[in-house]
């Protein structure tokens, strides 16, 4: 009797009953869904459509940058004449509109170290580099404007201007110097190109200015493939293919 | 050496394809073929050619590209130096994600505009959660960067020391140079793209279809194993600028970058930019938990 009991039992776990349904069900649902989802994902319609990335720009829809980068001659000519380890820099930049020497002008004009709006000339100058503590004269030289004074008096030309800017900027003239700080070019194991602070700080104002990133990547999902190129390239590239 | 027109239009990938079935067919489709082409079919790894076989293999690919492009194309194989092994830094504070590199990397190695291929990719990160990938963002594209909230996290083949997509190519394809850079062979990959699914970084682009490359924009300054023209169906990732730096130039994102944010040298030379960098600064390299051992290394100056 115990037996036979036994055996009942064994036999109902054996027997296709709800609970296999059950378990049959969810994994024809879970089957289910995961095929859905697959289609939905090789679709594009789950990308928000004002998401970016739908588009291939290159370099050649941006002519206004320049991606050759050409050396500067002199950087090539040292490159050239195997002198390793030369250091060129351009220029220091001057506004255009303004005059070098400074003395042209200043040499007759009176010495006025009062902080002041100025007009007429130099308007365009916006003072954001410590601007209540700092004014003109404690970086221009007063007695001979085509100088640069340091805080011991020393006189540097505007070539030397680093000097000047590494006076309180220390930490950050001496990654320069040593090539961490700064944009260098030309050749790693020999001559190059280093630049002055002035050349991408606004010495007046020296914060990096934001601007405009160039566009993202294609998304995945807009990637031409194969497939599509076939038919489709022939038209794409008669009409110039703008972007 | 007969003219590449006139070669029966088979190449390696379609051969291998074809698999030993065809092998007969093509057999006797090329017993009349000139010996260089039977070369090319079963062709060498780079490593493996010999000098004669490269200068000519090298001179035909010139003189194909200099009349499919109309300029004068020079393909270089120059090597490795000796003592040189090469390392890159990147600065992350200063990085303001302007995307710069990205376009200058493509418009100096050639890579296909549409579909398009990129081998930089500038990750956008929230600054509260620090360096989380899952959660960065390469498709931003805001009036002007970078944003208050965000720092950009610019990431390529990081040049690893220990490559796992080195170890995984089935026809050795993809090797590392004594100068530390990990190139690809691209008339000896096959395609199979088993790298690109071992590269923790994805740093591997795979060319989907013919690229496309106007002649006006191709740049004629090209390496064998670098900038030189991708066919259909291979996988091409970042070299370092292959055909620059072997020339003692930096490579061209370390020049367009416009706030100086990458840093490139000799790791062996104690007096290199890269050295001093890595003795002044703290640096990381990225996934350091993989055992890649990447050469290219992230930093904060200040
Ligand atoms: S060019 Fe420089 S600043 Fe711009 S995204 Fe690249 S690394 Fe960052
Ligand atoms: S796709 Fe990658 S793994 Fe495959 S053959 Fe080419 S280089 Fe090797």
């Amino acid at each position: 009797m115990k037996e036979n009991e036994e055996q009942q039992e064994l036999g109902q776990d054996l027997l296709p009953g709800w609970s296999a349904l059950v378990v049959m069900l969810m994994i024809f649902g879970v089957l289910t869904v995961i095929t859905l989802m697959t289609l939905l994902r090789g679709s594009d319609d789950h990308v928000d459509s004002t998401a970016e990335g739908r588009i291939a720009y290159g370099p050649e829809d941006f002519p206004e940058l320049d991606f050759e980068m050409e050396l500067l001659p002199h950087v090539q000519e040292a490159a050239e004449g195997k002198e390793a380890g030369v250091f060129t820099v351009p220029p220091p930049p001057f506004s255009e509109e303004y005059i070098f020497p400074c003395s042209e002008c200043h040499a007759d004009l009176e010495v006025n170290p009062e902080r002041r709006e100025l007009v007429d000339m130099h308007d365009d100058i916006v003072l954001n580099h410590g601007p209540a503590e700092r004014w003109c004269l404690d970086c221009h030289n007063a007695a001979d404007r085509d100088h640069l004074r340091l805080v011991n008096g020393t006189l540097v030309g505007f070539e030397e201007s680093y000097k000047l800017c590494g006076q309180c900027h220390g930490t950050i003239f001496r990654d320069w110097r040593e090539g961490i700080h700064g944009r260098r070019r030309g050749y790693w194991d020999g001559a190059k190109q280093y630049l002055l602070c002035a050349h991408c700080h606004n010495p007046h104002s020296p914060k990096f200015e934001a601007m405009k990133p160039l566009p993202p990547p294609v998304r995945p999902q807009f990637l031409r493939t194969a497939a599509e190129v076939e038919p489709e390239h022939a038209g794409a590239t008669e009409e110039g293919h703008d972007q | 050496m007969k003219t590449t027109d006139d070669r029966p239009k088979i190449d390696r990938r379609s051969f291998l394809a074809g698999g030993t079935a065809a092998m007969g067919a093509i057999a006797a489709g090329v017993t009349g073929a000139s010996a260089g082409f039977i070369e090319d079919l079963l062709h060498k790894n780079f490593k493996e050619i010999s000098p004669d076989r490269m200068q000519r293999i090298v001179r035909e690919m010139e003189q194909e590209y200099t009349e499919k492009y109309g300029k004068n194309v020079t393909v270089s194989t120059k090597g490795a130096q000796q003592g040189v092994l090469f390392g890159y830094g990147l600065d992350l504070s200063r990085c303001i994600g302007c995307r710069r590199c990205v376009y200058g990397c493509v418009n100096e190695n050639n890579q296909s505009r549409d579909p398009q291929i990129h081998w930089i990719r500038v990750l956008e990160m929230d600054k509260s959660k620090g360096i989380n990938l899952e959660e960065s963002n390469p498709y931003y594209n805001p009036e002007t960067v970078p944003e208050e909230d965000s720092f950009y996290m610019p990431v390529a083949c990081q040049q690893c020391r220990n490559a796992p997509c080195i170890k995984v190519c089935p026809v050795e394809a993809t090797w590392q140079e004594a100068d530390g850079i990990v190139v690809v062979d691209y008339d000896h990959c096959i395609g199979c793209r088993c790298c690109m699914s071992a590269c923790p970084y994805g740093a591997r682009h795979f060319n989907w279809a013919e690229p496309e490359l106007a002649a006006e924009s191709v740049n004629p300054d090209m390496h064998y194993l670098g900038n030189r023209p991708r066919p259909n169906g291979v996988v091409e990732k970042c070299t370092f600028c292959i055909q620059r730096v072997r020339n003692g130039k930096y490579p061209a994102c370390v020049e367009i970058c416009p706030v100086g944010a990458r840093k490139f040298g000799n790791l062996l030379d104690e007096a290199d930019e890269m050295r001093v960098l890595m003795r002044k600064k703290r640096v990381f390299v990225l996934k350091e938990d993989l055992n890649t051992q990447p050469k290219f290394y992230y930093f904060y100056a200040t």
